[in-house]
């Protein structure tokens, strides 16, 4: 089975002091640190573990400058066999990035296409979804389990509430890849060794014949939220704040 | 992962792709796997159980160092071993000797002075963390002046005869084999003593206030025979000679991994003096305060150069060990600063275990004095500098 893996370098935005630029559309870069998305982690392992099952290869493939090949790099190390970077700036607009990645992938040789489920940026969650449609085959989104079988796979979708659903579904196909899927290899030194004999590609919008296509969406503000106006700190032992905190709870009808 | 270091003076930029990814890789393993368990270790002087942990590092590539992967060893650079040690140093002290102790004190001398089934034997297992291994020099009376130790060995027939005993020894009482130096008529030489070797025992030293999360112990060798192929060969590395190399293995890991600890000790102070507010406004936004934190940068800016720099030169060959010492000393001693100035500005708090100064500083207390103390070191130095060695002197006591 051959995979190919859309993965994008995202800033860390868990731990850090996040603040909104001058103009109000983005957030202040420079102390930021930058990282693989988190979904499209576990969608690499998923498509290392599907390949190390069964034969095939994975590639992975980003969009944008020479600073993104890093998380290309990593995942080469975990066990990709080929990596491809589109030498552009990374559209913000998930429509436009989407164009962008069905022209580099339709002329690609694959069975299966993986994306994270959403990105730690944006969180739009439809990028891979509009590839999806745009190449024209079956797609599922927030998944939580591929097995492979003869040609189709039987794959499962996370739910509101703890519910699963199990489809069949016909190869190829596109599928978005929820955390907990699985567990991510850490990288090892001698998966870095590997790595540094695979292949990494450097091609052009030109060289895939990527076209220009207009955002859907335009930003129009971006802010942090208004700070609320009730906050109650519960204090006492561990025992008497988890009481006081769940009668709160049903008071206010949680439960 | 990603790199959220203290790196004032983009230090990065001067690293590899694949050095970053080393780097990033380890830290991301202990963060997630290691991290959560110091705690508890160290305040229960309950060291964390290497048999099940050093499998994984091994796996990781983050036991051997420069061992060739012939032997089973990651065969990194000198660079990416010393990342290793920050990044382990940067979670707990004990954590990165024992990569020391693996790595540098145990496989280097095999590596480089022992026969191929010693090396066949021993490397690749304790790379794979299969195996552990540790290094019995120290003695009850003799630290410094490891030339006049009192363990001995006598050969009789085709057999090694060892008594005396070691003390202070990381990785003690879990060690699979003992590499142990020890007096012969031919002089010093290392031996390999393996558990359940009759006569030798192996014990975990308590009441400690420092390295809690590691195995530290006692050897004792008591008519214990060991046959004569346990012997590390002669050659001119025998003797106290490989010794001293093997010391300046680890020492280059010390250098990095204190600078780790130091980081560590410096961000916790820092995001703690934006935090913490008295007398209206948070303790970062007061002089004295901002004095010490751009202090701690400061020495750890210097430290960070002085480290990358010996690596470079040990991978090119042509370091010279007055360099590894001078970068062993001075790290060490940044890291001591900035555990008890970050203590400081954490105020009450910084004495608790919640934060790590504190547990830095116990730990640091101990890497101060193993592989040369730094009063060692400065006279190692010294002696470079001056061409006089100030090591010994007849001492005459007063009459009374």
């Amino acid at each position: 089975m051959d995979v190919i893996v859309c993965v994008k370098k995202v800033p860390d935005t868990a731990e850090a002091d996040v603040s909104v630029g001058a103009g109000g559309r983005e957030i202040n870069k420079e102390r930021l640190t930058f990282a693989i998305n988190e979904w499209d982690n576990y969608a690499v392992e998923e498509a290392i573990r599907l390949k190390e099952e069964d034969e095939g290869t994975v590639t992975v493939v980003t969009v944008g400058g020479k600073d993104k090949e890093d998380i290309l790099r990593r995942s080469l190390a975990m066990g990709a066999d080929k990596a491809i970077r589109l030498d552009m700036e990374d559209p913000e607009d998930s429509f436009v990035l989407a164009n962008v990645l069905y022209t580099l992938i339709k002329d690609q040789k694959f069975d299966l296409v993986l994306f994270g489920a959403q990105s730690g940026d944006f969180n739009s969650g439809v990028t891979g979804v509009m590839v999806a449609r745009m190449l024209g085959i079956s797609h599922a989104a927030m998944v939580n389990g591929i097995e492979v079988l003869d040609g189709r796979t039987k794959t499962s979708r996370e739910l509101e509430g703890g519910l699963n659903e199990i489809y069949e579904i016909k190869l190829p196909a596109l599928f978005t890849i929820q955390t907990g899927i699985n567990e991510p290899r850490y990288v090892s030194i001698s998966g870095i060794r590997k790595a540094r004999k695979k292949e990494l590609k450097v091609m052009t919008p030109a060289d895939v014949g990527v076209t220009e296509v207009k955002p859907m969406l335009s930003l129009e503000k971006m802010y942090l939220p208004p700070p609320g106006k009730i906050a109650e700190i519960i204090g006492g032992s561990p025992e008497e704040a988890a009481a006081k905190l769940a009668s709160l709870l049903k008071e206010k009808g949680a439960f | 992962m990603n790199f959220k270091g203290v790196d004032y003076y983009d230090i990065d930029d001067l690293l590899s792709d694949d050095e970053k990814l080393v780097r990033d890789s380890v830290r991301e393993f202990l963060e997630k796997e290691v991290k959560p368990l110091i705690v508890d270790a160290f305040q229960n002087e309950k060291p964390l159980n290497m048999k099940e942990l050093a499998p994984k590092m091994g796996e990781l590539g983050m036991i051997g160092g420069p061992v060739p992967e012939e032997y089973g060893g990651p065969e990194t650079s000198y660079m990416e071993f010393g990342l290793i040690c920050h990044e382990l140093e940067r979670v707990d002290g004990a954590l990165r000797s024992f990569a020391a102790v693996q790595s540098a004190l145990f496989m280097y001398p095999i590596w480089k002075f022992g026969s191929e089934e010693q090396k066949h034997k021993w490397l690749p297992h304790i790379a794979k963390g299969k195996k552990i291994g540790c290094f019995g020099l120290t003695e009850p009376n003799h630290g410094s002046d490891v030339a006049g130790m009192d363990t001995v060995a006598k050969k009789d027939r085709d057999e090694w005869v060892i008594d005396g005993s070691k003390e202070w020894i990381s990785e003690a009482s879990v060690a699979d084999v003992a590499l142990v130096f020890a007096r012969a008529d031919e002089g010093v030489r290392g031996f390999f003593v393996e558990r359940g070797t009759e006569g030798f025992t192996q014990a975990f030293q308590g009441k400690k206030g420092s390295m809690r999360c590691g195995d530290v112990g006692e050897l004792a060798f008591s008519n214990c025979r060991v046959p004569s192929e346990n012997i590390l060969p002669k050659t001119t590395g025998s003797g106290l000679r490989g010794v001293f190399m093997t010391l300046n293995q680890a020492r280059h890991g010390i250098s990095w991994g204190a600078i780790g600890a130091a980081e560590d000790c410096y961000e916790t102070a820092l995001n703690y003096a934006k935090k913490r507010e008295q007398f209206g406004s948070p303790i970062a936004s007061y002089q004295l305060v901002q004095a010490k934190l751009v202090k701690m940068l400061t020495e750890i800016t210097k430290g960070q150069l002085l480290s990358y720099r010996l690596s470079r030169l040990m991978d090119e060959k042509k370091e010279r060990h007055q360099q590894i010492s001078m970068a062993k000393m001075n790290n060490v001693s940044v890291a001591r600063y900035c555990a008890r100035t970050a203590r400081e500005i954490l105020g009450a708090n910084g004495v608790s275990y919640d934060y790590s100064p504190m547990r830095h500083m116990g730990n640091i207390e101990a890497v101060y004095t193993y592989q040369g103390t730094s009063d060692i070191h400065t006279l190692i130095l010294g002696q470079d500098i001056t061409g006089i060695s100030a090591f010994t002197r007849e001492f005459k006591t007063k009459e009374r």
